[in-house]
């Protein structure tokens, strides 16, 4: 075959057009990128703790197990109080009886008697799922029984769950538990039926100091948002790159 | 046919009977969301099912629609910012369903937050407190001091 001047020119054209396709055209989209061009949530629930205002009166966990439904009488739950003692001698005493769901009534820690001058520092400190923004729960599901939704809260699907207990070893922070009735994963899941409801979580509406909050993170105006932006808060187990949504103000260097 | 297609043919046939039941088994509405596979594979129909969890809390507002005069004495005194249902249990569809609410009028209840515990760095310390195994031990509080507009005398 001869191949003519022309013929040449045209085959450059072809091939240097065909060499700056791919770059483009043969990009595979991700689910999360195309998820994001079609409609972003504009909603990301956060919390926030102020361990300043927490009395440990336990009216928080009373509230979630009612409102949840979960096992009143059953030393699991979604949500819970714990008091830290710290002593003058450096001891350090944390305790949450039955979850914190009564309160904290007697100066004893699990029995043992404390005396008061010998304290240091005592306070208490609410903890819940933290809803992070990577979920290691999530990530070690074997069958998407469980999920973070568009606004962030990460629940689980009861029908599809097999029980297997990954989700409840990966959690850093021990927020999750087998449901001793569904027999499935359990966890906190920010109220989800009453967040969509324009309510607040029944752990936020019960507690009478206003320690715990609950908002809109991608809202400006948000008062939980404001308070993220300007206020001295800090999340657990930052170090573990799970990006936890639930802030804490007032958090001390033994809570952990 | 040489041996080796054999132990293949039988490879294909376990991964198209793999997916043929994975088919069947996987509901059909499985889906990803903005956080792809890794955070946001589940059931679509699964968050509308969480979104049809009962409320059982109503808030204080709500207690105020009928009670207006409870909800108004209650809201001047120093027990405004507790919740009627941290006492007299979730509403859930009160007046209907149920018609009576159980009210817990037990010293336990009190003394959640009024169990003397003198902790610095607490607010609990700022709380009018009693030792509940020295204070009027057989008695219920609510006999000498009114929870709605609780003083001290």
């Amino acid at each position: 075959m001869k191949l003519t001047r022309r013929d040449l020119l045209i085959t450059f054209v072809k091939g240097a057009a065909l060499s700056a396709l791919p770059m483009s055209a043969y990009k595979i989209l991700s689910p999360s990128e195309v998820h994001a061009a079609l409609k972003e949530s504009n909603i990301r629930w956060g919390f926030i703790v102020d361990t300043d205002k927490c009395v440990g009166c336990g009216f928080c966990v009373k509230a979630c197990k009612l409102e949840n439904e979960v096992p009143y009488d059953v030393e699991v739950s979604r949500t819970w109080v714990e008091r830290y003692i710290i002593m003058k001698d450096g001891r350090t005493m944390i305790d949450t009886p039955h979850a914190g769901r009564d309160g904290f009534t007697t100066q004893s820690v699990r029995g043992a008697d404390v005396n008061p001058k010998n304290i240091a520092k005592a306070f208490f400190v609410p903890k819940l799922c933290n809803q992070c923004e990577n979920p290691p729960c999530v990530q070690v599901c074997p069958v998407g029984a469980t999920y973070q939704t568009p606004e962030g809260v990460v629940l689980v699907d009861r029908s599809w769950c097999i029980g297997c207990g990954y989700c409840i070893m990966s959690c850093p922070y021990g927020a999750r538990f087998f449901h001793p009735v569904h027999k499935v994963a359990e966890k906190c899941t920010f109220c989800y039926h009453r967040l969509v409801k324009g309510m607040k979580t029944a752990c936020v509406d019960a507690c009478p100091f206003g320690a715990r909050q609950v908002g809109n993170l991608k809202d400006q105006n948000d008062p939980v948002t404001k308070q993220v932006l300007t206020q001295r808060v800090a999340v657990l187990k930052d170090s573990f790159g799970t990006k936890p949504q639930v802030y804490y103000i007032g958090l001390d260097e033994n809570v952990r | 046919m040489s041996h080796a297609w054999r132990p293949l043919i039988v490879l294909a046939g376990a991964l198209v009977f793999a997916l043929v039941a994975r088919h069947f088994l996987v509901p059909p509405d499985f889906t990803t969301g903005e956080r792809g596979f890794m955070y946001s594979y589940h059931r679509a129909s699964s968050p509308g099912e969480w979104k049809e969890f009962k409320v059982k809390y109503q808030g204080k507002e709500y207690c105020g629609e009928c009670h207006d005069e409870k909800y108004e004495s209650n809201m001047k005194s120093k027990h405004a910012l507790i919740q009627c249902e941290n006492c007299h249990g979730p509403a859930i569809d009160h007046p209907e369903d149920p018609e009576k609410l159980t009210i817990d009028m037990s010293r336990a209840q009190c003394i959640r937050c009024h169990a003397l515990l003198p902790y610095p760095t607490s607010q609990r310390a700022d709380i009018k407190g009693i030792n509940p195994s020295e204070h009027n031990v057989d008695e219920q509080c609510a006999d000498c001091h009114d929870p709605h507009e609780p003083d001290l005398e």
